[in-house]
């Protein structure tokens, strides 16, 4: 051996670059997380080469948690991430088990800590996903289980730190408060990744992938309409980026096919086409209209 | 007298990392393991106490590493078994079972003879309590 490590050859023999590459092609925008999966992928290759070499270090902890608005694609990054670990070998199975509180703390006295080894046997060789996490702490509520089953998730995550990773997510600010709160995780989680919202141009990119993905197109008039139909979405409350965006989607379908029903005959390219009406009926644009328009969320 | 019982017996003790492999490989057929104890390993007592419910939808054997090391510290007097069971129709049964602890000090047996009627001789095996 030449005493050197070609470290790219190690990158594609694993198959992560296809994994970086694919999250660069499908997941619009979120730079900052795409440069911290990708600093994640670069230590842990470097920590592979330095192995080979015989310079056995400790495992670096990779506990996450992942902090931002709704729809920001928390959950589908921590599916990539599983993948993407497993690929590097840091995690032996690759998958993913996402909980919520409900599957975590039980509801009476000793119902917990079975439920949480539970699903933290679930999870070993993978990626442990915890949604919401900062409903596990409920300060307004001292006998509240959640304490419990966060003592067992920070025994398992100190202990066994090489048998699973766990990645907390949930809004900013709460998570701030919820780590606060609990000194103890927030020193065992190394990685905070914060997804920031997305621009009109970045969710309109992503409104065409899921379009894509339905097999329909939107027609050029109806494109510039999902533009706008962003844009006024935005300002309104109860907004959850590219979920928002899903559901839009989804509606947009159902008024399609009325239309679609209505019109009697149809060829090929009608059947796959949104045009601007479909976006149109949408009450968005009915609350943007005028100032007697209704007022209250829309969905 | 070394106990030995199921699958593996007339091999030595496994190790924790052979242990490991064999619930791996349970794992990949897709059977749920489980861990009993007891401390009456007499070969006819079919009902040792069940540690847990049986660990259904484990991807990796470390869940079921965890609960055996568990159960080990908590029961270090008595004998462990760990059992995979198929829930494949025309199955339906334990396909591994093995001894995975054993207590420092084993159980004891001796046999028995017993005359019956007409001469007839009745075997037992007796816990020889030291």
């Amino acid at each position: 051996m030449s005493g050197k490590i070609d470290l790219h050859a190690l990158l594609a023999e694993s198959g992560v670059s296809e994994v970086l590459d694919e999250l660069d092609r499908e997941l619009i925008g979120l730079v900052p997380v795409k440069t911290r999966i990708r600093e994640i992928a670069a230590l842990l290759v470097v920590d592979k080469a330095r192995a080979e070499l015989g310079v056995e270090g400790e495992k670096p902890s990779l506990h996450m948690c992942f902090t931002g608005n709704p729809g920001t694609g928390k959950t589908t990054v921590a599916m990539r991430m599983a993948t993407l670990l497993h690929r590097l070998g840091y995690i032996r199975r690759g998958h993913l088990v996402a909980v919520t509180r409900d599957d975590l703390v039980g509801q009476y006295i000793g119902h917990t800590a079975p439920k949480t080894k539970e699903v933290l046997k679930r999870a070993m060789g993978g990626v442990l996903f915890i949604d919401e996490a900062y409903y596990l702490y409920r300060p307004e509520n001292e006998r509240d289980y959640g304490q419990e089953a966060i003592e067992i998730l920070l025994q398992v995550m100190e202990n066994q730190r090489e048998d699973l990773v766990v990645i907390f997510a949930g809004y900013k600010n709460r998570m701030d408060t919820f780590f606060q709160s609990n000194p103890g995780l927030a020193s065992r989680v190394a990685h905070h990744i914060d997804f920031p919202d997305y621009s009109v141009a970045e969710l309109q990119a992503i409104a065409g992938i899921m379009v894509d993905g339905l097999g329909l197109k939107l027609s050029d008039a109806a494109r510039e309409t999902v533009g706008e139909y962003l844009r006024l979405r935005r300002e309104q409350p109860h907004f959850a980026n590219a979920r928002s965006v899903r559901n839009a989607i989804d509606r947009a379908r159902l008024r399609q096919a009325r239309r679609l029903v209505q019109a009697g005959s149809v060829d090929a390219d009608m059947l796959v086409t949104l045009e601007p009406e479909d976006f149109r009926a949408s009450r968005v644009f009915a609350a943007a209209d005028g100032p007697d328009g209704p007022k209250e969320a829309v969905c | 007298m070394k106990i030995t019982q199921g699958t593996f017996s007339f091999l030595p003790d496994l190790t924790d990392a052979q242990i490991g492999k064999q619930i791996e490989y349970a794992l990949e057929q897709g059977w749920a393991v489980s861990l009993e104890y007891t401390d009456d390993p007499h070969p006819r007592n079919t009902m040792w106490e069940m540690w847990g419910l049986p660990m259904f939808d484990l991807k990796d054997p470390a869940g079921a590493l965890m609960e055996l090391k568990e159960c080990r510290k908590v029961h270090a007097d008595a004998y462990i078994k760990l059992n995979a069971f198929d829930s494949t129709r025309g199955f339906e049964t334990m396909r591994m079972s093995f001894i995975v602890h054993r207590p420092k000090e084993e159980a004891r047996y001796r046999l028995e003879r017993e005359e019956g009627p007409g001469r007839t001789i009745h075997y037992k095996l007796q816990r020889a309590w030291s």
